[in-house]
């Protein structure tokens, strides 16, 4: 173990000592009660914090450093660059400088905005140009995950290195990660960091993410939880379409048995409605049997493509029975067929059974042909082949509009490992103005929201607990715009109210805060080191709207299946005109709060009204809150980079 | 990896000779598709002399299941070798297509 390491743990076994000690006296012995409407928020918000320094502290306790692969590299490779609406110059910049990298390899440039003058450069540049197919016609995109999709069989090699349209890679990035694979051949992933040449010195925008990519990454890879970032990484195809397979199968496993149950519903009723015409009584009832029957058949572990191929052939030699004794009434049930109780989740095309719908569809007047025909609609709208989507198989996953997390979170839960190698072999294009990368962030959030509630990583099975604690830990720390209103909110209520949200000031609380706030910065320090990450800093607290909106919108989306309006990100540079001030108006109002809150605090003091010690611990606290918005107001008149920016210090 | 195809009566059968992989599987999925177009959507995979698939492999198999689905007919597995059973447990894929014990008893029941 490296004497940083053991530094590292020393310092982490500390903080999370000391700030157990700090939240638990708070706890039990100093929250104000009277008071309780702000001092539970700020108890809540504090111990949020705490569990978010442990959760970096976990990941910091095995930071992994590694050297570099030790196998040569070896493979075929197929490099893939996505594009959608981006300049065909920005993406031929990057297409020609993946033809050059040194490993042999084939380039294909993935246009999902099928343009033709993107074909003809590609062409005549002598690359691959993938769009998709004609089978995606109609069907749910899945954007980039299903352009990725899409060209995974469209290609055939090994290893995909996946590059995003403004990702120019180093002609070396081959050599430098598929050597991994060979060393391990359960390594499903390489990832390299994004690295931003069109960011200043300053970068006020905070695009450069040394610490995620770096001491992070370096964490999560020590607990085999590095993951996907959507750019600069390679893939095994193996594990992909491994994925793919058993995602099928599952997919197939749980809408049949779903469409089943649905059907005998249906046919028991319909059966029960018709008891006064023996025939169709009878008709009705031996095919309720027949699902019953295939339900059992599924249940003891016969193929289901067997068991549905059978019951199609016994419902389709029913309906033709039927039609005989039923013309009349046909014609009316037609038009509640067209309105299956089936729909498609408008954001990620995941199919959706309305319960609802169909107890109302059951309960509709249907004729017997009716009844049967619609449970032959049912069993074809979510029959083997998967007809909802474009093809059966969809190794990268869907759930989420962040799919590469998604993705690596399921690699990692079906048993396959993953690499962070730290050298940047890839340099891109960051937004360049504060709304692209208000859009971007929100996105990044949103993503990462969805997964935790579609497939959260504390239940998903396959998981080590290191890993379920890495994934766990990105999405908490997403909850952290929560705590900032109380943090923002708490010293302004002190200093215009005298409000305490704590019993005192005093120096007991003194006594347990400053050293847990101390050794919390320290460990920051070590873990940084030298890296700038105040920017960062600034942002995870001053971008506050963004993670409650992120928070709110991807619940709506989850539970009660609202649309995300999904943006793609522009990377060639400033969009819109005029300062944004509408996006930040939560910001600027803090801002301006917090400075009346200043002075009405100092006035409070002057006058005798306020307590000394609690204005000035709350002054710091406002002060703290300040700087870190500041960013906003830098950023609103940010006019893009004046100059490229240096290699990231510690990066080799 | 070589492919054989042959027509009997009711069937035709695909014969994926060698490792069935990714560089194989568009080559099967061509296959299946020119025999449905040919107008025999009632296809039989047989594994017989299929060393090893992986799993790009398995997705043709789902490919081809999907388009002779579409034109009322099915694709069905037969014969499948040690090696190639086992990769269809692991991905849990023989939840949905059997193998069945030879190509002639695939559709032998209808």
């Amino acid at each position: 173990m490296s004497r940083r390491l053991i530094l590292i743990r020393v310092l982490a076994g500390l903080v999370v000592l000391l700030g157990v000690n700090y939240i638990t006296w708070r706890w039990l012995e100093s929250i104000n009660w009277e008071a309780w409407w702000i001092a539970v928020p700020l108890i809540v918000a504090e111990t949020y914090s705490l569990i978010d320094t442990i959760l970096f502290s976990t990941t910091m306790w095995r930071a992994k450093e590694r050297e570099g692969p030790k196998s040569a590299p070896q493979g075929t490779v197929d490099v893939f660059i996505t594009t959608y609406n981006e300049p065909v110059e920005m993406v031929m910049e990057t297409a020609r400088a993946a033809k050059r990298i040194a490993y042999p390899h084939e380039t294909w440039i993935l246009d999902d905005g099928d343009r033709t003058e993107m074909a003809a450069a590609a062409r005549s540049a002598g690359l691959g140009y993938i769009t998709r197919t004609a089978d995606w016609q109609d069907k749910p995109r899945h954007a980039k995950a299903g352009n990725l999709n899409n060209a995974l069989f469209e290609t055939e090699g090994e290893f995909l290195l996946i590059l995003d349209a403004d990702q120019i890679p180093d002609p070396l990035i081959l050599h430098r990660t598929l050597g991994y694979f060979a060393d391990d051949p359960q390594v499903a992933l390489v990832q390299t960091p994004q690295w931003f040449i069109n960011v200043n010195e300053a970068d006020p925008l905070g695009s450069q993410a040394p610490l995620f990519y770096g001491p992070i990454q370096q964490g999560k890879d020590g607990w085999n939880a590095a993951f996907f970032c959507g750019s600069n990484a390679v893939l095994r195809r193996e594990s992909l379409m491994q994925l793919g397979i058993v995602g099928y199968v599952r997919d197939v496993e749980d809408s049949t048995q779903r469409t089943l149950r649905a059907a005998e519903k249906l046919l028991g009723r319909e059966a029960r409605r018709n008891q006064s015409v023996p025939e169709m009584h009878l008709e009705l009832r031996e095919l309720r049997q027949e699902v019953t029957r295939s339900r059992a058949d599924i249940s003891q572990a016969e193929p289901i493509a067997e068991v549905t191929y059978r019951l199609r052939a016994k419902i389709d030699a029913a309906s033709r029975r039927l039609v005989d004794n039923d013309l009349a009434t046909m014609a009316d049930d037609l038009a509640a067929i067209e309105s299956l109780p089936i729909q498609r989740d408008a954001e990620l095309g995941t199919l959706v059974v309305n319960d609802v719908a169909l107890d109302a569809l059951a309960a509709r007047e249907l004729s017997p042909l009716g009844a049967v025909k619609s449970v032959a609609a049912l069993l074809d709208a979510l029959r083997v082949d998967r007809p909802d989507e474009a093809q059966p198989i969809q190794p990268l996953a869907t759930i989420s509009v962040t799919e590469d997390m998604a993705t690596a979170m399921q690699l990692h839960g079906m048993g396959w490992r993953s690499v962070y190698h730290h050298e940047v072999l890839a340099r891109g294009l960051a937004p360049e103005d504060l709304q692209t990368m208000l859009k971007q962030r929100l996105r990044w959030a949103q993503g990462t929201m969805q997964v935790f509630l579609r497939d959260n990583p504390l239940a998903k099975k396959g998981l080590s607990g290191g890993q379920r604690l890495m994934y766990f830990g990105t999405m908490w720390s997403y909850l952290s715009g929560f705590a900032a209103l109380v943090y923002l909110a708490a010293p302004i209520i002190y200093l215009t109210l005298g409000v305490l949200p704590v019993t005192a000031w005093s120096v007991d609380f003194f006594a347990r805060f400053i050293p847990y706030f101390l050794m919390n910065q320290l460990l920051f320090l070590v873990v940084a080191r030298g890296i700038r990450t105040w920017r960062g800093q600034q942002y995870s607290l001053a971008l506050f709207p963004v993670w409650i909106k992120a928070c709110t919108s991807s619940f709506a989306n989850v539970v009660f299946k609202k649309p995300l309006s999904f943006v793609v990100t522009r990377k060639d540079g400033r969009s819109g005109e005029g300062l944004p001030l509408r996006e930040v108006w939560p910001q600027l109002t803090a801002i301006v709060l917090l400075v009346i809150a200043f002075v009405i605090g100092i006035i409070r003091v002057l006058v005798g009204a306020g307590d000394g010690t609690g204005t000035l611990v709350n002054t710091v606290w406002v002060g703290y809150d300040l700087a870190a918005l500041s960013i906003i107001v830098q950023a609103i008149f940010y006019k893009g980079p004046a100059a490229y920016a240096e290699e990231p210090k510690g990066v080799t | 990896m070589k492919l054989t195809v042959t027509t009997h009566e009711g069937y035709a059968a695909v014969r994926p000779v060698g490792r069935l992989t990714a560089s194989g599987a568009p080559r099967l999925k061509q296959e299946v598709q020119k025999l449905i177009e040919s107008g025999q959507p009632r296809i039989v995979v047989d594994l017989a002399e299929t060393e090893f698939i992986d799993s790009s492999g398995l997705g043709a198999l789902i490919g081809g299941l999907k388009a002779a689905r579409v034109a009322e007919g099915d694709l069905r597995l037969a014969s499948a070798t040690d090696p190639v059973k086992s990769v269809l447990k692991l991905t849990s894929l023989d939840r949905v297509l059997k193998d069945y014990p030879t190509a002639e008893a695939a559709f032998g029941n209808e």
